[in-house]
């Protein structure tokens, strides 16, 4: 009886090894993968808005709209809407900055929001399935492949960058990009620094509609356009006091 | 073996009959091979006509799932999006950009062995379908 049980376990075992190799042998050809050697690359992505100069919430439309329809985001109204970039009262974008009195010029003036790519991301600390990742540069990015649709990220992402598909989004684009994939019902999207841009050389699409008033660059590089900016503008964050390190900084 | 003339044949007719389906599909008349519709014009990808596959035909045909993995992964993960094939050419790794651009007609290439396959690839519920072969989007 015991000989027989060690046959069965040789068998078995050896069986299992076979299965393996075959499986790792199945990989694709001899293939190497590289990235564009013209590629954007940083350490620390970083985007400065110069608040300033958005006095008009008309001047904003076409930078929202250049994002939106780079990326195939759908326009939706009501509670279900998706959006990467939008825009808000001093309030709503600062809420923990305690001054009721606001000088007039700032109070009916509107903030562009979108993600902030934390250094200290929650989204990616909650996600379970490992779709939502920090990748070159800082940047947050989502696999929609892998996202089971959980909204974890959503309710941990502490400035609402994050929308939710609650239906299929392809009735509710108007114009469609053919060279970008849309999104399917059940996934989260958000802004993601246009990284396949980037990639390419080119700098994000709201930057490039902004007419210098959106700058975007390396946060570790003292001679960068943000590092410059920085030194010589008063700037803000959203919600510092969290720890989250928002890469978004508000030139007031 | 204990009722070895019985068992035996028991089992050769058990599995006669299991994979019936496919032998019987296979000997019927109507039985036929795939035809998937080749793309016709030749495409161009970094400043140069190509009119071939990335990878030999055979090769694709059987294993284009896995190359598709390996490249949202690589682009995704690795931000590495140029992949160099087996012959040394360059290619995009991007399944709207670079596969779709020759196999444009997702009805006569893709669903035609995805159907006689029975594969259901959700693909296309993000990536958009070149217009005009399709009424799909």
């Amino acid at each position: 009886m015991n000989s027989s049980r060690r046959y069965f376990l040789k068998v078995a075992s050896l069986s299992t090894f076979a299965l393996a190799a075959g499986a790792a042998g199945t990989k694709a050809a001899g293939a190497e993968y590289e990235a564009y050697p013209e590629g954007l690359k940083a350490k620390r992505w970083a985007m400065v808005i110069d608040t300033r100069r958005f006095q008009n919430p008309e001047s904003m439309r076409p930078i929202i709209e250049a994002c939106h329809k780079a990326h195939n985001v759908p326009t939706i109204p009501g509670p279900k809407e998706v959006k990467w970039i939008w825009d808000d009262t001093f309030e709503h974008a600062f809420a923990d900055d305690p001054s009721p009195l606001l000088p007039r010029g700032i109070e009916e003036r509107r903030f562009f929001l979108m993600c902030n790519h934390c250094t200290n991301p929650s989204c990616v600390r909650v996600c379970p399935a490992g779709a939502t990742y920090t990748t070159q540069g800082g940047l947050v990015a989502i696999d929609y492949h892998r996202c089971v649709g959980c909204r974890f990220c959503m309710a941990a992402c502490p400035y609402g960058s994050r929308s939710f598909n609650f239906q299929d989004p392809r009735p509710f684009i108007k114009e469609l990009n053919a060279a970008y994939p849309t999104r399917m019902r059940g996934v989260v999207e958000k802004c993601t620094f246009c990284a396949e841009r980037l990639e390419k050389g080119l700098m994000p699409a709201c930057v490039e509609a902004s007419n210098g008033a959106i700058l975007f660059g390396d946060l570790n590089d003292p001679d960068s356009v943000v590092r410059q900016a920085l030194a010589r503008n008063f700037s803000i964050r959203r919600k510092p006091s969290l720890g989250t390190d928002p890469g978004v900084y508000y030139i007031i | 073996m204990f009722n070895a003339k019985y068992v035996i044949p028991g089992i050769i007719v058990f599995a006669g009959l299991f994979t019936a389906p496919f032998w019987i599909n296979m000997l019927s008349p109507k039985h036929e091979k795939v035809v998937v519709e080749l793309p016709a014009h030749p495409v161009t990808f970094f400043g140069e006509e190509r009119s071939q596959c990335i990878e030999p035909r055979e090769w694709m045909a059987a294993n284009h799932m896995e190359l598709l993995i390996e490249w949202r992964d690589s682009a995704l993960r690795e931000n590495k999006r140029i992949y160099t094939a087996t012959d040394g050419k360059k290619w995009e790794t991007s399944l709207q950009n670079t596969c779709m651009a020759c196999h444009s007609n997702k009805t006569e290439f893709c669903d035609k062995c995805h159907d006689a396959n029975s594969v259901n690839p959700y693909c296309w519920d993000c990536h958009v379908i070149p217009q005009g072969n399709n009424n799909e989007f």
